[in-house]
Order: C-alpha cells, then sequence, then structure tokens
C-alpha cells in the first residue's frame, strides 16, 4: 500500500456496486430538486437516470425517481441523508433485479429516411408498444416504452435505419399487485 | 381583525415567542428595515461584530456554552457569503444556529442587483434546511419553523432567507403551534428490546469501553450525568471525542483523556483491543478511527446517536440504538439497576483483568513532554493555565491546531458546556469570536482563547467586540511563531520542507492590545509564567497574552495517518528511551 503523505487515510478496497432505483416523494417546493440533487452530487454519489414531476396537485407532492449504483453502505447512507432533508416524506429503494417493482423509461426516436426505412423501424419497434406520433413522407417520430437497456439496443439498431435524433426519460417505477410503497 | 404586522416586525415577535436575548450580527442595505425595528424590542441584544464569519463563530459558543440556538443577522451579498464558514462549522459539529439574512426585494433576484448573491443555494449545503421568503404570509411559519429544525433531533443550522420588500410587507402574526410535526425527522424511537440486548453484551464483557462525543453535550446536562451514573455503575474504562470533553469528568480515575489521532496512549490502545465498544453520540470521525480496516477489529461495536444517518455510514456496527442520548442512557441505567445487584459487581471482576492492562498503558505516561527552565513549552503553559483556574468554573474555546489538541490533553474539563472547539471543519479563527459568545451568554464567569498565534490572526477584529461591550475575554496565544500542526506535519511526512508555515512580520500583540485599547501581557521565562497568568485572571477586562513558546515542539501521542490506534508515535522521551534500548541492545 502507498505510505500516505497526507493528513487523510488511503482508501480502502471497495465493495461491489449495485444499481438501485430510489423513489422520493417530496414537497412540490422551490429549490427541492435541488436539494435532492445536491445532496448526491456533494457526497459523490452517482444519478444515472432522473424522473420527477407533481403527482398529487392537492397535497402538492411530487415524485422523484432516481436510478443510482452503489456499495451497500452507499445505498444505504443515499436512504438515509434523503430522509434527513425537510421537504422529503418518504423513501423508497429497490434494486434493478427486482421482480416485485415494474420499471419502465420512454424514448421518442425521429427517423428520416424512405418508406421502406421506416417501415422496417417501426417493424423493429414492434415489441417495445411503439405509437407512431408524426408521420411525413420522409420522416416519421415514433415513441416507445421499454426497459434501459433495451432502449439503449434500439437506439444501436435504428442508427442505420436514419434515426437523427433520440429523445428519452429516466426510470419510473411502480410496484406489482394491489400493494403500494410502504415504509 | 387582527392587526396587521410589517416581515421586520414579524421576525422580532418570532425572536420573542422563542425567548432569544441575544443576536449576533453586522447590518446592512437589505436588511435594514429588521434593524430599523430593533428598538422596538427592549428584551433582545443586538452584539455588533466586525465581520458577519465572527457573528456566526459568537453565535456558535452562545449556543454551545448555553444549549440554547444562536442567532445571527446579516444582510445580502457578501454578508451572507462571510457567514459561511461559521454555517459550515455549526454544521460539521452540530450547533444549533438561526441565520436570518436580508436579501434584495423580491423583483431585483435574479437580475444580478447590487449585494445580491444566491444565499440559499449557497448554504443548501451548509445548512440543515434553509428558506427563501417569497411570500409574507409564510414569514411567521417558516421563521418558527427554522427554530423547531435547528434544535431538534441532531442540531445544525439553519437560514431564513428575506427579501427587503417583505421585510416591509404586512401580515397576521401567528404564534408557533405546540406540536409542528416535522416528517418525523426527529428520531426518538428505540426499544426496551434493544436495551435489553446492549445490556446483555455488556454483561458477557471482559474489555469494554465507553467511547463518548459531542452528542452527549448536545443532549443537554442531564445526559452528563445520566453517562456519570452509567460509568460509575458498570465500572467501565470512558473515553471521549474532542467535542465530548467535559460529558465525563477529566480528572476521573474511570476516564483514559481523548482517543483518536493526538489521543492518549491507554484509550487509542483500550479501543484497538476491546471486546465491547459502546458510541455514545459520538460519529466514528475519521480522525478518531485511523485505519477503518483495523480499528477496534474484535470488538463487537453498539452505536447511540439520534441521527440514523450516521449509523454504518463509516463504521458496520452490532446494535444501533437510534435515540436521544439522554433518554437512552437512563434507560440503560434503569435496566442495568434493575436486572440484578449482582451484576454490576460480577462485571466488575470480571473487568478486572481490563483495568490491568489500561493501568499498563496508563503508565507510558503518553502525554509527558520534556520540560525546560529556559524557554516556556506548550504543554507546560496549557498545564499551568489548568491548575491555576481549575477552582473557577471556567469556559474554554480554542483555534484550530496544535495549541487546540494541547489543550485538549492538557486541560481537564469536569463539567460539559465548557469547552468549546472547531473539531469537525478545523475553522482556524473560530476561538476569539467563540469566546465574545460565551461571555456573552455567560457574563460572570471566566472565559479563556487558547489560541495560536496564526488562528488568532484570522478574527482579530473581533477584539473591537469585546471592547465595545465589556467582555473579560482572556486571548491565551500560544505564540510559536508557526502554523505549528502545519509544521509538524511537514516535519514528520514531508521531509522538513517547511514550505511557507513560518509567520514573517507577525505583529506586536503587545503593542496590538494598546491599538485595541485592552491590556497586554507577554510572558517569555517559564520562571515567571505563574505569575504573568495570574495578573492575566486578576485583571477585569480584556487581555491578550502573549505566551512566547519553544517553537520546535510537537504534539504527541499521535497515530500516523492510515494507521491503527496500536501504532501510536509516543513523545520524545519515550523515543529517547528506545533509542537507548536499542543501542544497549546492540551493545550486548
Amino acid at each position: 500500500m502507498p505510505k500516505s503523505k497526507s493528513a487523510y487515510s488511503v482508501p480502502s478496497k471497495k465493495q461491489k456496486s449495485d444499481t438501485h432505483i430510489f423513489v422520493v416523494w417530496v414537497d412540490n417546493e422551490a429549490g427541492v430538486l435541488a436539494r435532492v440533487v445536491g445532496l448526491f452530487s456533494g457526497r459523490g454519489y452517482n444519478i444515472e437516470s432522473l424522473a420527477v414531476a407533481e403527482v398529487d396537485a392537492i397535497k402538492n407532492i411530487s415524485r422523484i425517481t432516481i436510478v443510482t449504483t452503489g456499495t451497500p453502505q452507499v445505498i444505504d447512507q443515499i436512504k438515509l441523508q434523503l430522509k434527513k432533508l425537510v421537504p422529503v416524506h418518504k423513501v423508497a429503494d429497490f434494486k434493478r433485479e427486482d421482480k416485485d417493482v415494474i420499471f419502465k423509461e420512454m424514448a421518442l426516436f425521429k427517423i428520416v429516411g424512405n418508406k421502406d426505412k421506416m417501415d422496417r423501424c417501426i417493424n423493429a419497434c414492434k415489441k417495445y408498444n411503439p405509437v407512431i406520433l408524426d408521420q411525413t413522407q420522409k420522416s416519421t417520430v415514433i415513441q416507445v416504452t421499454a426497459l434501459r437497456r433495451e432502449i439503449d439496443k434500439m437506439n444501436t439498431k435504428l442508427k442505420p435505419l436514419g434515426l437523427i435524433s433520440t429523445s428519452r426519460t429516466g426510470a419510473v417505477a411502480m410496484t406489482r399487485g394491489a400493494k403500494i410503497f410502504n415504509l | 381583525m387582527s392587526k396587521l404586522y410589517t416581515g421586520a416586525e414579524i421576525v422580532f415577535k418570532c425572536l420573542e415567542d422563542q425567548k432569544v436575548k441575544h443576536i449576533f450580527g453586522y447590518p446592512g442595505g437589505a436588511v435594514l428595515p429588521i434593524y430599523d425595528e430593533l428598538k422596538n424590542h427592549s428584551s433582545i441584544k443586538h452584539i455588533l461584530v466586525r465581520h458577519e464569519q465572527g457573528a456566526g463563530h459568537a453565535a456558535e459558543g452562545y449556543a454551545r456554552s448555553s444549549g440554547k440556538p444562536g442567532v445571527v443577522l446579516v444582510t445580502s451579498g457578501p454578508g451572507a457569503t462571510n457567514v459561511v464558514t461559521a454555517l459550515t462549522d455549526a454544521y460539521m459539529d452540530s450547533v444549533p444556529l438561526v441565520c436570518i439574512s436580508g436579501q434584495v426585494p423580491t423583483h431585483l433576484i435574479g437580475t444580478d442587483a447590487f449585494q445580491e448573491c444566491d444565499t440559499t443555494g449557497i448554504t443548501r449545503p451548509c445548512t440543515k434546511h434553509n428558506w427563501l421568503v417569497k411570500d409574507i404570509n409564510d414569514l411567521p411559519r417558516i421563521m418558527h419553523e427554522a427554530f423547531k429544525v435547528a434544535t431538534t433531533g441532531r442540531p445544525g443550522p439553519v437560514l431564513v432567507d428575506i427579501p427587503k420588500d417583505i421585510q416591509f410587507a404586512k401580515t397576521k402574526y401567528k404564534k408557533p403551534k405546540k406540536e409542528i410535526k416535522l416528517n418525523g425527522k426527529s428520531h426518538n424511537k428505540f426499544s426496551q428490546n434493544q436495551i435489553n440486548q446492549l445490556v446483555e453484551l455488556m454483561s458477557n464483557s471482559k474489555k469494554p469501553i465507553i467511547y463518548s462525543g459531542g452528542g452527549v453535550i448536545n443532549s443537554g446536562p442531564s445526559a452528563s450525568e445520566a453517562l456519570r451514573e452509567f460509568v460509575q455503575l458498570t465500572n467501565f474504562p470512558i473515553t471521549s471525542t474532542l467535542q465530548g470533553l467535559g460529558a465525563y469528568p477529566g480528572d476521573d480515575n474511570q476516564f483514559l483523556g481523548m482517543l483518536g489521532m493526538h489521543g492518549t496512549y491507554e484509550a487509542n490502545n483500550a479501543m484497538h483491543d476491546c471486546d465491547l465498544l459502546i458510541n455514545i453520540g459520538a460519529r466514528f470521525d475519521d480522525r478518531i478511527t485511523g485505519k477503518i480496516d483495523e480499528f477496534s477489529p474484535n470488538s463487537k461495536k453498539v452505536h447511540i446517536d439520534i441521527d440514523p444517518s450516521s449509523i454504518n455510514k463509516i463504521i458496520k456496527v452490532d446494535l444501533a440504538i437510534v435515540g436521544d442520548v439522554t433518554n437512552v442512557i437512563t434507560k440503560i441505567n434503569k435496566t442495568v439497576s434493575k436486572k440484578n445487584n449482582g451484576f454490576t459487581r460480577s462485571n466488575k471482576q470480571k473487568i478486572a483483568k481490563w483495568w490491568e492492562q489500561i493501568q499498563k498503558w496508563r503508565g507510558k505516561d503518553s502525554l509527558n513532554f520534556i520540560n525546560s527552565d529556559q524557554r516556556i513549552k506548550p504543554q507546560h503553559a496549557v498545564q499551568r493555565l489548568y491548575e491555576l483556574t481549575k477552582k473557577m468554573d471556567t469556559f474554554i474555546t480554542t483555534e484550530v491546531g496544535q495549541h487546540q489538541m494541547w489543550a485538549a490533553q492538557h486541560y481537564k474539563f469536569n463539567k460539559p458546556n465548557r469547552w468549546m472547539t472547531s473539531g469537525g471543519l478545523g475553522t482556524m479563527g473560530y476561538g476569539l469570536p467563540a469566546a465574545v459568545g460565551v461571555q456573552i451568554a455567560h457574563p460572570k464567569k471566566l472565559v479563556i482563547d487558547i489560541a495560536g498565534e496564526a488562528s488568532v490572526l484570522m478574527t482579530m477584529q473581533e477584539m473591537s467586540t469585546a471592547i465595545q461591550y465589556n467582555l473579560p475575554i482572556k486571548i491565551f496565544i500560544l505564540n510559536n511563531q508557526y502554523m505549528g500542526m502545519v509544521r509538524q506535519w511537514q516535519e514528520l511526512l514531508h521531509e522538513k520542507n517547511y514550505s511557507e508555515s513560518y509567520s514573517e512580520a507577525l505583529p506586536d500583540f503587545m503593542k496590538m492590545a494598546d491599538a485595541y485599547g485592552c491590556k497586554g501581557i507577554k510572558a517569555q521565562n517559564p520562571s515567571n509564567l505563574d505569575d504573568k497568568i495570574q495578573e492575566m485572571l486578576d485583571y477585569d477586562g480584556p487581555v491578550i497574552f502573549d505566551c512566547q513558546v519553544d517553537p520546535n515542539e510537537n504534539c504527541f501521542p499521535m497515530i500516523p495517518s492510515g494507521k491503527p490506534h496500536n501504532q501510536m508515535i509516543l513523545g520524545p522521551k519515550d523515543q529517547q528511551d528506545n533509542k537507548i534500548k536499542g543501542k544497549g541492545k546492540a551493545l550486548v
């Protein structure tokens, strides 16, 4: 181990990182997203994707879904630190592999090309609930909803077929069955 | 219809309802309406500082020594940015502060107006919570919530940013609600089952140690009483973090001294070798743990803390009890006494061997130093100061560096709230303004800032504050002409390359005292040190004491970074002994 030449210790071995999805219910007030995101950047946690919108206009509650990676210790810290924020009501956390939770992302693909290429694109998207949002002689916009890695895959697959622009959301999550997130 | 009040009036009505007696501040354009209102509220005294950082640290000293939240009032822009260091310091050391800052009028926010800055943006990471008040109707609620957030759970700083037009706008005033529920942010839920588990661990332990921290101080004087009872009841050895000093009497035989980087040999070795570690209100800071992988390798670890995010953050523990220290220890004491009368006694026998081992470590006398009759040794100066003041109820503040560690090692505290130091953030320049705040909270008591000459120059301007309010604070400067701790690290780790750590052109502190209008005392000789200290204590007014000490002295013992607790560097006496032993062996 290198001799530490500073007033601090050298880092010890890193544990294995897992991908987790956090769902955070917050008061929909000015600066609340900055608090949550600032917590991540300030403590060196990373954010893979982020989705946020108001879900209850009467109670003024927004729901933030954050995909992140970290060691078990870091994941634990993220949860506890989030809970300390004053506008945070509750926090749920799931492993990406969790079978009881549905994760979805949405993407919009703009394809420019001839009819043949556009048809092949729509065909390729078949598995992912494609919706044609716009179509002209030379272009089309397709909406798909799928998992992150599936959208990643489609992104590469559609490139040679005339995909010129992709717009995608962060993941959102919902439990299966009748139960809701409860903590 | 109830009466309408201006924002500025509401600020003061809230402060009155929160029983605030003192605020530390500095006026400026964006807080003038609040300053204008000050004259109508005689129960609140404003202390005018000389720099907003000083206001923050003074409020910290006030809060730490009195247990009440410190209140700071500053203007927008530079006023707010100047207080950021103090807010961060308070955040790291869990000190309750309420900072009220002025802001440019709402219609100018975001236009780069004169003295505008994004105060809530800047202070977001260094406060527990902050608010920008955009609607006058929110002001009463926010003000009361601010006090609630600052003082409940793990205490900390908060900031309320009030635009100038809001200070003029009018609304009705609402008294604080009795119990505002803050999304369950204050945690005090532990079960008897957890207490039983702890008592079980305690009765099975042969080598236990209690490691207490600032949480005991924050929990109030009753926590210290409960802790003392707990330690007596169990006969367990106890060590303390820097922030926890005073929670347990420093001169008691069961107290092993401070632990950590500059802690005692016995405390650190006991931490390393113990089989049960009970952390009460401390946070496994990196100055305490040393190398994480080899931290107390064979112990069951118990962590009592009010902040759930402190648990398992650095060190995995076997039993976590989330709750207020007073409540938890009182419960433990009850359980231990109830369990059976024989338990405490038999347990004492079980740990007799452990005490023998601790006595052996104690024999090293790790705080020793080689005294001199030529030059004043800094450790000797602190010891003399302690001996001459221990009969008085003395409050000590410090700056940051070697002098801070020597004060922690050689000054023994017997009561909580008597020791104010910047531990987490390590802010040079903390001690002098903190002493101002302490003296405001305790006008009749003796308040001493044990300082270094480099640190104290960072906030020296607050001497004017002390003069203005007749605060008889004593600034006891251990003057070694170096940034001592920097010099020590350079000597030990950077091949004695003393890069920029020597202070050229130091001011003449005697003349400085003169200029401020306080008394200056200089001590250069060990033979009359006591007389000089006595002269300082006898003088009724602020004193700057220039104690010229040996510039080459290092602070020992010390755990080098990246090393576990049982690999300490001991002081020069021990190093000499070892050398002789080594040579002696070679000869044989």
